[in-house]
């Protein structure tokens, strides 16, 4: 071959290269099909490779599934351990990528729908689709539904309380049995964590990542307060209550040192710190529990849970979230029926999936914690769930027993919770970092972006 | 150039030959060439079409438009307007000028002098030269979480606060300071940069040669006369280029908060105009704000580029 020759097949070699790489990179394939009887659906959310026995559970239950349902094809996609990091998410949203049965959280809603990726699936969704649609609670549909309109399936929810290290309550000459049930409780027990010293924290709080904003807004529902108005136009925290958070953790922070140094906090650094076994307390759902275990190196032994502190007596609310899945605008009716029933089958049926207690025993994966909340306390899906759990507990009931039998009554997150986390998690970190910030002013600043956000997502 | 091949005529004896005529090519193989030339070109212009100027076009035009419930509608200058009004706009230019001016002064200065003192060694030079070029070779978010977590420990247990403690001097809180968020984004960035600077310097100044500086010996000039009056002139191009590249790298400040202070810091202290584009598109649901704030940006950097352009010109 000459090197004329050379070149010219070298460059059409390149063009075909590239245009093959272009083809492989184009996200419209075959995956969302249905053709006769057969249906084909793209489902996220899979386990990812290092969460092995989630992830060997899940292939299990797909093929287990497709027995049973031999017309269906789940094709699973994983979209990394967290499912829902709100960048992600959004940059899938936003281009249009999401699969045909997606994960979101109980705050997506707004977004979701602006995107005009979701389709309305509420004509397919009854009892005989999901047999314990009825035993699901009215709150958490409400996440999923406009008016009348349900637009996606809860599959988990939670609430939030009070965790706390064991270990450390006892080291500090603290009764683990009696947590504390106030702010200034905490206060005090936070005081006596810290003076262990070693670089524990008595109290660890988060301001980075929008999980800030998502703590400040726990804690206020548990003055008493709202983070927007009860129409959702205006932000609502710029007042005592708002003030009261702030000022609690400003006190802790640098009149008793109890916070420890490290600051700027996100999701995965607490729970370093907490399954390092340097934190005494911090605020969030049994399922950080898991999480400082599986993924943090930490003990379910040395952890507990109470109710969520109030200020000066029980709390008055706590912050309830969750997850589901949303379905894709343009889905045929065959393909949300094939979604509907593989949820029915692997979030919402007792026994199966995530409720599957048997299987999930031996393989170390939590079983006892007072989560998912999702069936309405008293219904049949309820007591056959919580039968189950118990027979096959393999974390200390006992230690989540105070959180369980004291409910709070739950607040769920406000309409565009995300972009109002992202501008609180300026407050509580300038009020976790900075001595000098006043609480007035920082609150004053959060409220005028909080505001701004709020009108340019009604318009 | 005459042919070897023809012979001049005998009328034309005393002129110089004409140059052999090249037989023409026939028109298919002109266009087979041009096609081959083509088709290398396709692919490049594939690439910057796909991934450089429809993303441009793209978000000049998202940048005039809000997208509600799947509808997208022409706005005018409302995102724009939307985001002049942010509070942390003009916070997020005031840390991004202040990061590339201290950036230009430390980033840009330090490589250069590294490369003066290299270049004058006559030992070890290789070897030091691999150590300087070593922290490039780290991937940025490792490179940056090694001082996030082991140099900027705001507690005694930090590297650089061990280090104070033990010269007696006070310690810092390092990114959860706001006074020393930016300086310390700058320290990160520099050692993590410097080596790709350090080497473009030494090989800039090895091509100067050695009898300039001999000249300069001989008239009598020292080590600094030597720097200002042959390697700097010398250099002068490859200085103002860099200079220009460093300016639009560091305006476009992003990793280093979004790692170092897990985003915008304390009080905002580390938003840069490239995170506040990324908090508005991505945290905050906002992607046509997003889409307007890097219009802006976009609009700043050519300005400095076309200024920059204007002043290499005039100098030449």
């Amino acid at each position: 071959m000459s090197v004329t020759q050379y070149r010219r097949v070298a460059a059409l070699a390149a063009v075909a290269g590239l245009g093959l790489a272009l083809a492989a990179c184009s996200t419209k394939g075959d995956d969302s099909s249905s053709s006769g009887d057969k249906v084909t659906i793209t489902v996220d959310c899979m386990p990812v490779g290092s969460q092995k026995e989630l992830l060997k559970d899940w292939n299990a239950d797909v093929e287990a599934f497709q027995k049973l349902n031999p017309n269906i094809t789940i094709k699973s996609v994983s979209v990394g351990a967290q499912c829902n990091n709100p960048p992600d998410f959004t940059a899938r949203l936003a281009g249009g990528t999401v699969t045909d049965v997606f994960y979101a959280y109980m705050t997506d809603l707004q977004q979701v729908l602006d995107s005009g990726q979701a389709m309305e699936i509420t004509q397919y969704v009854n009892k005989d689709v999901i047999p314990t649609w009825d035993s699901i609670s009215k709150e958490a549909k409400a996440a999923f539904s406009e008016g009348d309109k349900l637009y996606g399936i809860p599959t988990k929810n939670y609430s939030m309380g009070l965790l706390y290290n064991k270990n450390l309550f006892q080291q500090a000459g603290l009764d683990a049995k009696n947590p504390p049930k106030t702010w200034e409780e905490v206060r005090e027990a936070a005081k006596k964590i810290a003076a262990l010293g070693n670089g524990i924290a008595g109290y660890s709080d988060y301001s980075a990542g929008n999980t800030g904003g998502w703590h400040f807004t726990a804690e206020l529902f548990s003055q008493g307060g709202q983070v927007v108005t009860a129409d959702g136009k205006k932000a609502d925290f710029n007042n005592d209550l708002g003030k009261k958070v702030l000022q609690n953790l400003k006190d802790m922070r640098y009149t008793d040192k109890s916070m420890g140094e490290k600051q700027l906090l996100q999701w995965a650094d607490l729970l370093t710190n907490a399954g390092a076994g340097k934190v005494g307390m911090f605020v969030g759902a049994p399922d950080a529990t898991t999480a400082i275990v599986t993924q943090f190196q930490g003990k379910y032994q040395d952890w507990a849970m109470a109710p969520m502190p109030g200020q000066g007596g029980p709390a008055k609310g706590t912050l309830g979230g969750g997850e589901g899945y949303f379905f894709k605008k343009g889905l045929s009716k065959a393909q949300v029926e094939a979604g509907l029933k593989w949820l029915a089958y692997e979030k919402l049926t007792v026994g199966k999936g995530q409720f599957d207690y048997v299987r999930a025993k031996p393989e170390n994966n939590p079983v006892g914690l007072p989560q998912p909340q999702l069936f309405i306390p008293g219904s049949d899906a309820f007591k056959a769930d919580n039968d189950l759990k118990v027979a096959n507990a393999n974390v200390t009931v006992d230690d989540f027993a105070l959180f369980a039998n004291n409910p709070v009554p739950i607040k769920f997150e406000p309409a565009n919770a995300q972009a109002i986390y992202a501008i609180l998690d300026s407050a509580m970190s300038a009020i976790l970092t900075n001595p000098n910030a006043s609480v007035d002013d920082e609150l004053k600043k959060a409220e005028d972006k909080v505001n701004q956000a709020l009108a340019a997502a009604a318009k | 150039m005459p042919s070897a091949t023809v012979a001049p005529s005998p009328v034309h004896a005393s002129r110089p030959a004409a140059p052999a005529r090249r037989p023409r090519k026939a028109g298919g193989q002109k266009i087979t060439n041009n096609v081959t030339g083509y088709a290398f070109l396709i692919g490049a212009i594939i690439c910057f079409a796909l991934f450089s100027w429809y993303p441009m076009v793209r978000g000049f035009i998202m940048s005039f438009q809000r997208t509600r419930r799947g509808v997208t509608t022409w706005v005018g200058w409302d995102n724009y307007e939307r985001i002049l009004q942010d509070p942390s706009f003009w916070t997020a230019w005031k840390n991004t000028a202040y990061f590339t001016v201290l950036a230009l002064v430390l980033g840009y200065a330090v490589p250069f002098v590294v490369a003066i003192i290299f270049n004058e060694l006559r030992h070890a030079r290789g070897y030091l030269r691999v150590l300087v070029y070593l922290p490039v070779m780290l991937p940025p978010a490792s490179a940056l979480f090694l001082y996030k977590y082991y140099a900027y420990d705001p507690s005694d247990a930090g590297l650089f606060n061990a280090v104070l403690k033990f010269l007696h001097l006070p310690t810092s809180q390092w990114m959860q300071s706001t006074s020393m968020a930016v300086p310390a984004m700058v320290l990160a960035s520099t050692w993590m940069n410097m080596g790709g600077a350090v080497l473009i310097y030494l090989a800039a100044l090895q091509n100067i040669p050695g009898s300039l500086y001999e000249a300069a010996e001989l008239d009598g000039a020292g080590l600094f006369k030597r720097i200002r009056h042959v390697t700097i002139p010398q250099t002068k191009l490859i200085l103002s280029l860099m200079a220009m590249l460093q300016v639009v790298a560091t305006m476009q400040l992003f990793i280093e908060p979004l790692i170092l202070a897990n985003g915008a810091g304390t009080q905002d202290s580390a938003t840069s105009v490239a995170y506040l584009i990324y908090q508005h598109g991505f945290f905050q649901n906002d992607l046509n704000g997003a889409a307007a704030l890097g219009v802006i940006m976009l609009v700043v950097l050519g300005g400095f580029s076309a200024a920059y352009l204007r002043l290499s010109a005039k100098q030449e």
